[in-house]
């Protein structure tokens, strides 16, 4: 018997093509998921040097940040994001890529629509131009964002020169208690490490409370990884993550779905294995988490109250915590109860599948989104929307007064046309607070779909357990 | 890519943690398809009011703001997203080091790619730089990359790890690619040892 491997470890090894003295490890990669916005460089590029791409079998493309989600049968207003729309487009068959464009009925965000047609697979490595990619670490695999310039690499080579990361084991036990979710824990994590707690090295979730969670709760934890400034974030695949996986479009089948599984099984960390660092999150008394600064670890308990810059002895973390809660207009000392809202936004890779969708229209079934709130649900993805649609989710929505639209990225980023005034406040189901982020001047409080759809009925920031 | 050389410079002083990419480039201005015309919206959001004109306290809008080459920022400089597009607005600009206690990961790799070095420094030779810059806006530091070193404008020099790699390439102006396009038979090689657990092709 070897030494005992970390999951992480084991990808890891199954991947090195060669190493080289004096360069980091050549590591290839099984799955490179491409969308509008990071990739038009990196095709200029490949023109620019007369590459093709190595392996259009292992690329997939979709159309998300940029795109309207409003009538898709109408072109884009915006002729800048047309533009950017119709060049992945037009990359992509001129590449050989394929590609879920604007008009397919399977587009949607790039995070979601992976594990959707199960093109997200456990031990694979999976890259993409976005840091949101550690969502399909939620299956076992090494998934991890990458710039242009490595956008370019993996086109034409299928590898990547990559320094291994440390490993960062996060204990998280304890069961839920109800109006608690998945994004709770993962913004409870990130506030006790801080956003950069988890630089350089690339978490695995163990515990009780993510063995009872669902695979798109599992989702939800893994994508905001990069929140706690790791390089991906995953989880050991099991029963629950097979199951999800069967008979997804580009799964393996028959003989090789019983042979794949025989593989996966095998990857699951070692007894013994030793990780670089750890920690221990305990979960059964843990309440909604909402944020009230402008990144994603200075977040509270709903019912505890903004921290004081004065508190804080280091000037520039004093300077920093001031000028969020400048720019937020927030008084430190209380609560965020009661702090109105003008906009609620359900959706984004953290939370728009269909289990975040079913739970914010249990909420909303039966009353009225408040006069003063507009709200808007995007579903991840098309097939989401369908299924949403199906189960007859869209009309609790649209009866409640909130809107239900396309697919997309929408107000998670504000690239598309979707965003907040300037001063406005959104609770958002999002994964980033950070100035602007959902328009120049909007202000954001992170949240669950639960806190989320609470303060849609009571236009403010609400303890959603008051409403179960 | 072009050779980094070791170079004198004044320092332009952030002095805030956490500077996200939103802040260096915020997210409406990704929609480009060019890598043109960044530098013009660095900072945007900090930079210019809602009327699109300058804001007077902010220091890119300053003298002392222009014709720097080093950006000294707080902790944890580059949070958040993975746009390259961070160090293409920044490089356009005119830096050529950013000098932080921290970096977040994706940033330090597509800033190297980009000839943008990210200078990493102890906490007390960070807070000796910002004050300096408080007695004297013009004070400069020289970053040498060949000896890995950034000396301080009261003539202390500080080592700062960089990847032996990045700073191979950066020195000798090679890019990564081409590096990678040489592997290609240990690439074939691999590809030939395993059954593609994947064909995403109709
Ligand atoms: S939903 Fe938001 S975080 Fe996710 S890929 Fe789109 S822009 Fe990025």
């Amino acid at each position: 018997m070897g030494k005992p491997r970390t999951i992480v470890e084991k990808v890891w090894d199954s991947h090195v093509v060669c190493e080289r003295p004096g360069a980091p490890p050549l590591i290839y990669i099984d799955l490179h998921l491409v969308h509008e916005v990071t990739s038009p460089q990196a095709f200029e590029g490949l023109r620019e040097r007369g590459l093709k791409v190595r392996r259009p079998d292992l690329s997939f493309a979709t159309t998300d940040h940029s795109t309207p989600t409003t009538d898709r049968s109408l072109p884009i207003a915006d002729k800048i994001a047309a533009a950017q729309v119709a060049k992945l487009e037009a990359n992509c068959k001129e590449f050989g890529i394929p590609c879920y464009g604007y008009h397919s009925e399977h587009q949607g965000i790039v995070h979601v629509i992976g594990p959707e047609n199960g093109l997200t697979q456990p031990g694979m490595t999976v890259v993409c131009g976005d840091s949101h990619t550690a969502t399909h670490g939620a299956f076992g695999a090494l998934a991890f964002g990458i710039g242009t310039s490595q956008v370019e690499h993996v086109l034409a080579t299928q590898c990547l020169l990559q320094a291994k990361s440390k490993t960062y084991q996060v204990n998280i036990n304890g069961s839920l208690k109800p109006g608690v979710t998945a994004k709770d824990v993962i913004l409870a994590l990130i506030a006790r490490i801080g956003i950069g707690g988890g630089t350089h090295t690339v978490f695995e979730y163990c515990g009780s409370t993510i063995r009872a969670l669902s695979m798109e709760e599992r989702m939800t934890i893994c994508n905001m990884s990069i929140e706690g400034g790791a390089r991906a974030g995953l989880i050991a695949p099991d029963d629950t993550t097979f199951q999800y996986m069967h008979g997804r479009r580009f799964m393996p089948k028959g003989a090789a779905w019983d042979a794949a599984l025989d593989r996966w099984k095998q990857l699951p960390s070692d007894e013994g294995a030793v990780y670089d660092r750890s920690i221990s999150i305990d979960t059964a008394a843990l309440e909604p988490m909402v944020t009230f600064g402008t990144n994603p670890g200075m977040g509270i308990p709903i019912t505890q109250p903004v921290p004081d810059p004065g508190s804080l002895a280091d000037p520039l973390e004093r300077d920093s915590l001031a000028k969020a809660l400048h720019y937020m207009n927030i008084e430190p000392g209380k609560p965020l109860l009661g702090h109105k809202v003008n906009v609620v936004f359900i959706g984004s890779c953290t939370n728009a599948r269909i289990t975040d969708l079913r739970a914010a229209a249990a909420l909303f079934k039966g009353r009225k989104v408040s006069p003063n709130v507009r709200v808007m649900v995007v579903p991840g993805s098309q097939d989401t929307k369908r299924q949403a649609e199906a189960e007859g989710l869209d009309k609790i929505f649209r009866e409640a007064g909130a809107l239900w639209r396309e697919a997309g990225c929408s107000m998670c980023i504000a690239m598309n046309g979707d965003q907040l005034a300037p001063g406005e406040y959104s609770v958002s189901t999002s994964n980033r607070n950070f100035e602007g982020r959902q328009g120049k001047g909007g202000r954001t409080f992170l949240a669950s779909p639960l806190t989320a759809a609470a303060a849609a009925v009571t236009g403010v920031v609400t303890d959603v357990r008051t409403l179960l | 890519m072009k050779k980094f050389e070791t170079f004198t410079s004044r320092v332009v002083p952030l002095p805030i943690d956490n500077i996200d990419t939103d802040q260096i480039i915020p997210a409406r201005f990704l929609k480009t398809i060019s890598k043109a015309g960044l530098g013009d919206q660095l900072f945007n959001d900090w930079r210019y009011d809602d009327a699109g004109n300058p804001n007077p306290d902010f220091i890119l809008n300053q003298p002392r703001g222009r014709n720097a080459g080093v950006l000294l920022a707080g902790d944890n400089f580059g949070c958040g997203s993975s746009r390259e597009h961070a160090p293409w607005a920044l490089t356009q600009f005119g830096f050529h080091a950013v000098i932080s206690t921290s970096f977040a990961d994706i940033f330090r790799g597509n800033a190297v790619k980009n000839s943008l070095l990210p200078v990493v420094v102890p906490k007390d030779a960070h807070e000796e730089l910002f004050a300096a810059l408080e007695i004297d806006p013009d004070a400069k530091v020289e970053v040498n990359l060949a000896d890995q070193t950034l000396t301080l404008p009261s003539g202390r020099k500080v080592e700062f790890p960089v990847d032996p790699f990045a700073r191979h390439c950066m020195i000798e102006g090679v890019d990564e690619l081409g590096y990678i396009l040489q592997q290609q038979g240990a690439i074939a090689a691999y590809e030939a040892t395993r059954t593609c657990p994947l064909n995403t092709l109709p």
